[in-house]
């Protein structure tokens, strides 16, 4: 599960911020060959990542596949078994946590529960030795800027869990760090404050100029929050690009399976020529035909992804010029609000393919229901060739 | 809530929870309250050379005289007593003293105990704390007079120091004020240890990753979360050792010299030398009121403690 090297932005939304893309970019943060072992166990296997100056970074993965003890890392609680952490070209190596110029916010808070809102978000700040009046108004600044002025005096107890979450982000900013760590940030908050908070996230980082790297299980909140993801799965760093590339390019199947919803056809090359590649699917048996120039191989294992928004589904024939044509019985519909979900039981197969269709009106009938024979099919360059 | 407890306010089960609640404030009533009262009232009564040695003792045979005659035969005259002759007053304040001082010495050694103990891997903790209860096994009395073996001018730790060359002559620590020390940090140790241990053993790892994310050495640390997080410990623990330790009888008579002063050794001497009940009860009832603060402060800060554990 190599890393791509060079990746083309080929996402669907243009960034003009994409320091990643300039060779001659020097990165803020790099890891170099990092490996981390807890006894016999590879926590961090042999990860390499540059994360630049003003970059959102997310590292997204289920628990246990190393995101957290790789940002530990960079916090400097924990040491790398091998290779070389660097922050603005120096290496962090023997540099203890209480001296290194990166700010974490924990994923339990971490409030001191014996200091007022004010001393929490003080703290850092008297450890430097500020004098006492700009301590004062650093604190008074950041409480502002969390909307958190007439709670100072309270202690961490008094407080509702948003507004923990705020003390919490408002201390890691006080003394305006090189990088922000933001371990699962919003894991404890509901929802809709957790959306919510996300906005404000970028808002502030944007208007800061800080670089934030945030370790997440939740994709929605890589995809919302971050200039580029990077995808961990067993230590390893799987993929790393825009969310707008790890949506529509990725590199494997566990990526493509990982994020968001996806159909796998497994199949064999069976030819390719003129930008495209002829798959001979298992199951459903059947041809397709995908968009590919990497030169795949006849015979070469192939994994075809196709996401539910990008196939089409109807009741009658599909028209002449369709491709990647399937038959099947209508096996659930679920009606989410902005999207109708169905899931289709292909003819011949155990198969059931996942159709999304976007309800673009209030008034429109779902002219689909239970039982329906249809059609699904998708255009070659809808779907993703995955060789591994 | 659920409606099933609701059924709970109903007659019954109020009786049912009085009943519940009646047996520890009987026992209390009979175990604690009326002795209390009897060693008040001998306070009160004059000493004869009698059985029982004080008057008056109420004589129900004579009916409401008799319980006139009873009442009027109580006085507060011990009690000027006790502010007159110098020997009390200074054996309330050499305890207060020697308790203080020992509080405070079972504090300095019972931290680094208990930070030890609640920092060392999980599996180990039960095996130290089992070492810390295990003296509890023995009877205070024995142990106490095993540190006669000890202190003595030929115990074990003379001729340990004499062998090893460090002395030349044995030390006399022995009935001295520092063997009271000694003997005192020793026994209350555990009593210091175990809230420590408890308070430090709930104590957050990632607020000290925190600290020291935010720039704070470890040696900082310990003062700006660790110690102020530990502090219901230690405030416990030193509650826990000054208010047995101040009416103390068993070690300063055992290892201390004639010249140390402590209230629970008057007390007996006025008890059982002089055969003064009146004067000893008296001198028991003020210690209670002297202890009374103290144990006063205690309990409205645990139960501030178990309000903010809620």
């Amino acid at each position: 599960m190599a890393q791509k090297p060079a990746q083309k932005a080929l996402g669907p939304i243009r960034r003009s911020f994409a320091p990643w893309l300039d060779p001659s970019a020097v990165p803020l943060i790099r890891f170099e060959k990092v490996v981390k072992k807890f006894g016999d166990f590879t926590a961090v296997d042999d990860v390499s990542l540059d994360i630049h100056q003003r970059e959102f970074f997310s590292l997204l993965g289920p628990s246990g596949c190393g995101k957290t003890t790789l940002m530990r890392m960079l916090a400097g609680f924990e040491q790398p078994t091998s290779g070389r952490i660097l922050l603005a070209g120096q290496d962090l190596a023997g540099t203890p946590p209480y001296r290194r110029p990166v700010n974490m916010m924990f994923q339990s808070y971490a409030l001191f529960p014996h200091m007022t809102v004010e001393q929490n978000v003080g703290f850092g700040l008297k450890q430097d030795g500020l004098p006492k009046p700009e301590i004062a108004d650093r604190v008074k600044e950041m409480l502002k800027l969390v909307k958190l002025e007439p709670f100072a005096t309270r202690k961490p107890h008094q407080l509702s869990g948003g507004q923990r979450q705020r003390v919490a982000l408002a201390r890691s900013l006080a003394k305006r760090p090189k990088v922000l760590l933001l371990d699962e940030p919003l894991g404890a908050l509901d929802k809709k404050l957790r959306e919510e908070t996300q906005f404000e996230l970028m808002d502030l980082q944007m208007e800061l100029g800080l670089t934030f790297l945030i370790v997440t299980h939740d994709q929605e909140e890589a995809m919302t929050v971050s200039d580029r993801i990077g995808v961990m799965n067993h230590g390893k760093l799987v993929q790393v690009a825009t969310p707008g590339d790890i949506y529509e390019q990725p590199n494997c199947r566990y990526v493509a399976d990982f994020i968001g919803n996806i159909n796998l056809f497994e199949g064999t090359v069976a030819g390719s020529g003129g930008g495209e590649v002829r798959i001979s699917g298992e199951d459903p048996a059947g041809d397709f035909v995908a968009a590919s120039d990497a030169g795949l191989e006849a015979g070469a294992k192939v994994t075809l992804a196709v996401r539910p928004e990008k196939m089409r589904i109807s009741i009658e024939a599909p028209p002449a010029d369709a491709r990647n044509v399937l038959k099947g019985e209508v096996w659930d519909i679920a009606y989410m609000g902005d999207w109708t979900v169905v899931l289709v039981k292909i003819d011949g197969s155990e198969k059931v393919v996942r159709v999304s269709r976007a309800n673009m009106t209030r008034t429109e009938a779902q002219p689909i229901a239970w039982d329906d024979r249809v059609h699904v099919w998708f255009a070659p360059d809808a779907g993703v060739v995955l060789t591994s | 809530m659920t409606d099933a407890a609701l059924p709970a306010r109903d007659g019954a089960s109020v009786w049912r929870r009085r009943a519940l609640i009646a047996v520890p404030y009987l026992w209390l009533l009979v175990l604690f309250l009326a002795p209390f009262f009897i060693v008040l009232k001998i306070s009160l009564s004059d000493t004869v050379i009698a059985q029982p040695p004080y008057e008056p003792v109420l004589d129900l045979a004579n009916g409401w005289q008799g319980v006139k005659d009873w009442w009027a035969g109580l006085d507060l005259e011990n009690y000027g007593l006790l502010f007159e002759d110098e020997i009390y007053w200074r054996s309330y304040l050499s305890s207060l003293k020697i308790a203080a001082i020992s509080t405070f010495l079972a504090l300095l050694i019972a931290y680094p105990m208990a930070y030890g103990m609640a920092r060392a891997p999980k599996s180990l903790r039960p095996t130290l704390l089992m070492a810390v209860i295990l003296p509890f096994w023995t009877s205070l009395l024995i142990r106490v007079y095993a540190w006669i073996g000890i202190l003595n001018p030929e115990g074990l730790l003379n001729q340990l120091l004499l062998g090893v060359g460090l002395i030349s002559e044995p030390l006399y620590i022995m009935n001295t004020e520092t063997a009271v020390y000694i003997g005192i940090v020793y026994s209350y140790l555990p009593f210091m240890v175990l809230p420590l241990y408890s308070s430090l053993e709930k104590l957050d790892d990632t607020l000290l990753e925190a600290a020291a994310d935010l720039g704070s050495p470890p040696w900082k640390s310990f003062w700006q979360i660790t110690f102020p997080l530990s502090l219901p410990g230690v405030i416990a623990g030193c509650f826990l050792v000054f208010i047995p330790a101040v009416g103390e009888f068993v070690i300063p008579d055992l290892l201390g010299g004639s010249e140390t002063l402590m209230i629970g050794k008057t007390l007996y001497n006025e008890f059982f030398l002089n055969r003064d009940w009146p004067v000893s009860s008296a001198l028991a009832v003020l210690l209670l009121l002297v202890l009374v603060v103290p144990i006063a402060l205690y309990n409205n800060i645990q139960a501030r403690e178990l309000e903010a554990a809620k």
